[in-house]
């Protein structure tokens, strides 16, 4: 190079060209290339990658708004679920209140029922008792007469034939005897 | 060092003519049949392929640039013809690049809406130098697209109408003012700042981006072609003992082929981020 340079200095012929001044072809080439790279750029891959990006930032954040809406709703199902339960414990806690309530009232009535019944049988057995007492008392009343009267006939020897004589006298005697009774009831007591 | 050679086309030819007997001690010659040829400027100035002589001629260089820029469409066309957005391994990595300048580059410095107004000029140097550097490395292309002034001249050029744009549409009447007068300076400074900020805001910029990127661009190329046409000479030429040297060259020149893959992706970054600072201090409020 040097050499070049030199002889060309020396002989002051042809120098080797001055890599500092431009060509016109130099220029309008590296401009034809400059032009051409910028539009590609600017009109196509540009716009391109910066459609790409909107698009990325997009998706990005519409996996975010995914995703809260996600745990929104996993946070309102965890909160209806937690609501549904504490429902559930006092639909529980209240089924158990009436049932100890109902249990303690069909007890009460059982009871009630029971007593009821025992005093009803108790009553039916005592009008029982009573009636068939009373109709001991008839039975035994006719009888002991017509037995009395039989007896006083035979020792008086006089029949009774005259029915209301013979039933004054029953009844007498029974007055005396339920007199007596009442006498020796009262000085019992 | 052409440029310190042909600044002294000037001096007088004596001494030109001394100091080409002098380095042609310590560089070979290249005349010679057989011997070592080393890299020259010529390289990136080489013969025209098509429509020579008009200002749409094609060389080998503007071929290799066409392919770069062939490969950048096939690559983002690929990428993005079908985007999901699950991504797949190849779109993942179409997207980290392209997430590089977005969030990197345009909204760590700009800021989410102005980021995205000037996201298509910044991917766009980045992700065209980052090609046009790559080819640098590519068996067959070898040269870089960049190592030529035009890619590099025109990008600093859309750089810079693209700051003074964005400064103008921020503050359409004191722009200029503000990035000459910085507020909260005492008036007699202006004459020192003032030309300071000219050069630096409205002249520098734009040569340093340019020579920044070209250079690093001619020098990675320059000393590849060294360390293999190195290689090749002694290993082909000399033979015998020197294959060993052969093999020493070789290395560096594997060493230093993926030391230009990580220049090509350092000096796309930094072009791209240069052109977001320089947007940034023009929309910035306060210059």
């Amino acid at each position: 190079m040097l050499h070049a340079v030199l002889s060309a200095a020396t002989e002051g012929g042809e120098a080797s060209p001055s890599p500092v001044i431009p060509e016109w072809y130099d220029i309008i080439w590296s401009s034809v290339c400059f032009v051409i790279i910028l539009v590609f750029f600017w009109k196509y891959v540009l716009p391109r990658v910066q459609k790409l990006l909107d698009e990325r930032g997009e998706a990005i954040e519409g996996n975010i708004a995914k995703a809260d809406e996600a745990q929104r709703k996993a946070e309102a199902a965890l909160e209806q679920y937690t609501a549904q339960l504490a429902d559930a414990r006092t639909e529980a806690g209240r089924i158990r209140e009436s049932a100890r309530d109902d249990s303690k009232t069909i007890v009460a009535e059982a009871r009630e029922q029971a007593l009821s019944e025992a005093a009803r049988i108790a009553s039916s057995a005592q009008a029982q008792i009573e009636a068939e007492r009373q109709a001991a008392l008839v039975s035994l009343r006719s009888d002991v007469g017509t037995l009395a009267i039989d007896l006083a006939s035979g020792v008086i020897g006089e029949s009774l034939t005259d029915d209301a004589k013979a039933q004054s006298v029953v009844d007498r005697f029974l007055a005396e005897l339920e007199a007596s009774e009442q006498a020796a009831a009262g000085g019992k007591s | 060092m052409f440029v310190v050679a042909r600044a002294e086309l000037h001096a007088p030819k004596q001494e030109i003519a001394l100091l080409a007997n002098a380095l042609d001690l310590l560089v070979p010659m290249s005349t010679d049949d057989g011997g070592f040829h080393g890299p020259s400027i010529d390289e990136f100035f080489p013969g025209a392929l098509l429509f020579e002589g008009t200002d749409f001629e094609i060389n080998r260089i503007m071929l290799v640039r066409f392919v770069a820029v062939a490969a950048l469409l096939l690559v983002f066309w690929l990428g993005t013809r079908r985007m999901t957005v699950v991504p797949g391994r190849f779109q993942s990595l179409v997207e980290m690049g392209l997430d590089l300048v977005r969030v990197n580059i345009a909204d760590d410095l700009l800021g989410k809406r102005d980021g995205k107004r000037f996201l298509p000029i910044l991917t766009t140097i980045f992700f065209m130098v980052l090609f046009m550097n790559l080819t640098g490395v590519i068996p067959f292309l070898n040269i870089a697209g960049t190592s030529v002034i035009g890619v590099p001249l025109v990008l600093a050029i859309v750089a810079y109408v693209t700051f003074i744009y964005a400064g103008i549409r921020k503050n359409p009447k004191n722009f200029f003012k503000n990035s000459l007068f910085p507020s909260g300076v005492p008036w007699p400074v202006y004459i020192i700042v003032t030309p300071i900020e000219l050069i630096s805001t409205f002249i520098i910029r734009p040569i340093t981006l340019t020579l920044r990127l070209m250079m690093n661009m001619i020098v990675g190329h320059l000393l590849l072609v060294l360390f293999f046409a190195a290689t090749q000479f002694f290993v082909i030429q000399l033979s015998g003992g020197w294959t060993l040297l052969g093999v020493g060259t070789l290395a560096f020149g594997f060493v230093f082929t993926l030391f230009e893959i990580l220049v090509a992706v350092l000096q796309a970054y930094v072009f791209a981020l240069l052109t977001a600072v320089y947007i940034q201090l023009a929309v910035a409020e306060e210059h």
